[in-house]
């Protein structure tokens, strides 16, 4: 058994800083590298794409990476865990394969979690009397039916563990918890087994840590932000973790940005309920346990985490197409940029209003003034200039559509001093909305293939 | 004595579906019981009076000296549905922060 493990952070969301993995691979020691890809709408966008597509449907991003660090990560025995497989695990799986293969980098294995994906199986569960309510608000999940875009069970950490177990040295999976990714090399190197739960619960804290990139290491820090060095070259976090289930949070030298006690509970805080029961498949973590002491220079010691047994269900993230949304933006200067603004505004609800347009929101928020803390924002004196931000939704897609049209006239027929409109008129996107729910675990099971390339 | 929020604390926030959540931290140890005391969910409704329109949830971490709050309908409508600039609530954290207290402990800041 190793006596440690290094586990480094090489992605917070599909999107994020394409330097980070190349850094965290190049730049100092470490055994795994894990990428979170899937924020709560991410899976119906590329379901969408996967429609359109068989091929497609997962964070082609990723595979521009591993193609990048693939010979660096099998010379140094790397291991690469990742969800950015989406909604299709095995295309992307197939894509890394064929760019190993073409850069003559063979003999590694390449394991794929599938099984998360249950949209075809969703009448199925509902005949066999599975409710799928939404978790939220109680609703049956047939006022959505046909309009359901993706739904994905979330899977733990276990079926990684199997494929590395497997031999894999890179796993792709689909709908996977961010703290899963990081939970499993531990689990898998220091032999724990499933009813642990202390040790669980802890590698699960260490993925909450993780799972958001550099917002553990300085980036998006609140408390003294001018403190936090270069960011410019920010070190994204690493989890240093030992056998007992203690870890330390740190990253590689010479990087910019800083790990500090205030940095790690930032992190711990953010989007989490209630701190006594953080919920996954793998165990229930208590946050109100976690003990952290900063033992030197971007090192923060996590100690003292408790878990205890996880419930019989897995989350479902469900989402379905709900109408269309579209936002329009003009900039007013000085003199009486607000009184201008306001008026426009005015001006433009008239006209849609006239034309008969049915919008079941339309909302205006003035940037510069208030769009961040809305009746909280005080201002003293005149501004200088503010914009407009217009916003309408609607299951209308010719009415969002109209609303594009409605703004440019404003430049020549509304009050003077109007500007910023180079972007051209609002398009129509798609609202989608997200339906969490449970399901029991007996009736979906991962599938985990590991393939020699 | 009067103080404002972020003199004695930090605060990071974020969403899960309308529901947007902030982590209060105090700065020192010494501030946590004051959180503790004054910033009730309560409080934090009335602050948040015209942008959380369902209730607010109030959960304490001693060991984090922190507060974790739940804004409940509090950015409309949450996701791609939400209207908002700020439809991830990234900046309800910094808006706690503003909020200013009257109290009754004397403490160097």
């Amino acid at each position: 058994m190793k006596e440690k493990v290094r586990i480094a952070s090489g992605q917070g969301f599909w999107g994020d800083l394409q330097s980070a993995p190349i850094d965290q691979v190049t730049k100092g020691p470490i055994d795994y590298l894990v990428m979170d890809f899937l924020a709560e709408v991410t899976m119906s966008i590329m379901q969408k794409q996967r429609k359109r597509n068989p091929d497609l449907g997962y964070a082609r991003d990723l595979v521009t990476i591993v193609d990048q660090i693939l010979p660096y990560c099998v010379k140094h025995n790397i291991k690469i865990i990742t969800n950015g497989g989406g909604a299709n695990p095995k295309a992307c799986s197939e894509a890394i394969r064929r760019g190993a293969q073409k850069k003559g980098i063979t003999g590694f294995k390449i394991g794929t979690v599938l099984g998360d994906d249950i949209l075809d199986r969703i009448t199925e569960f509902r005949r066999g009397g599975i409710g799928l309510d939404n978790m939220d608000s109680g609703e049956s999940i047939d006022s959505v039916g046909a309009k359901l875009l993706s739904a994905n069970v979330y899977f733990g950490a276990m079926p990684i563990v199997k494929a590395l177990q497997d031999g894999a040295q890179i796993v792709i999976t689909g709908r996977t918890t961010d703290t899963g990714l990081t939970l499993a090399p531990m689990m898998y190197e220091f032999g724990w087994h499933q009813e642990e739960w202390d040790k669980l619960a802890s590698g699960t804290v260490a993925g909450h840590i993780l799972e958001c990139g550099g917002q553990a290491s300085g980036g998006n820090f609140s408390a003294d932000w001018r403190a936090v060095p270069d960011l410019a070259h920010i070190g994204f976090p690493i989890a240093e973790a030992y056998p007992s289930g203690d870890f330390v949070i740190t990253k590689h030298p010479h990087t910019g940005g800083m790990v500090t006690a205030q940095t790690v509970k930032e992190q711990l805080l953010y989007e989490i309920g209630d701190p006594t029961r953080y919920i996954t498949p793998d165990v229930i973590a208590d946050f109100t346990t976690i003990q952290i002491d900063q033992e030197g220079m971007d090192r923060v010691k996590v100690f003292g985490v408790q878990g205890r047994p996880t419930t019989d269900l897995y989350k479902v993230s469900m989402s379905y197409h709900d109408g269309y949304a579209a936002f329009g933006t003009l900039t007013f200067s000085w003199p009486d940029a607000l009184p201008k603004a306001r008026a426009a505004d005015e001006i433009l609800r008239t006209r849609l209003r006239d034309a008969g347009l049915a919008f079941e929101e339309i909302r205006s928020e003035f940037l510069g003034l208030d769009s961040c803390h809305g009746p909280l924002a005080k201002t003293s004196g005149e501004i200088n200039e503010v914009v407009l931000r217009i916003g309408v939704r609607s299951h209308s897609h010719a009415d969002v559509e109209r609303f594009g049209r409605e703004l440019a006239p404003l430049i020549l027929t509304g009050p003077p001093g109007v500007t910023g409109f180079a972007g051209g008129r609002p398009k129509p996107s798609e609202v989608i909305s997200y339906w969490p729910a449970l399901i029991p675990k007996r009736v979906v099971t991962p599938e985990v293939f590991v393939n020699e390339v | 004595m009067r103080i404002q929020l972020r003199q004695i604390c930090h605060a990071r926030s974020g969403d899960k579906g309308d529901t947007g959540n902030v982590g209060l931290i105090a700065l020192r140890k010494e501030f946590y019981p004051v959180i503790v005391k004054y910033v009730t969910a309560e409080r934090v409704k009335d602050h948040f009076a015209g942008i959380v329109l369902g209730r607010v949830e109030r959960f304490e971490l001693p060991n984090l000296w922190a507060l974790n709050f739940l804004l409940h309908e509090a950015l409309g409508g949450g996701g791609t549905k939400s209207l908002k600039n700020d439809a991830q609530g990234k900046t309800l954290g910094a808006a706690l922060l503003r909020m200013e207290l009257e109290i009754e402990e004397e403490m160097e800041l």
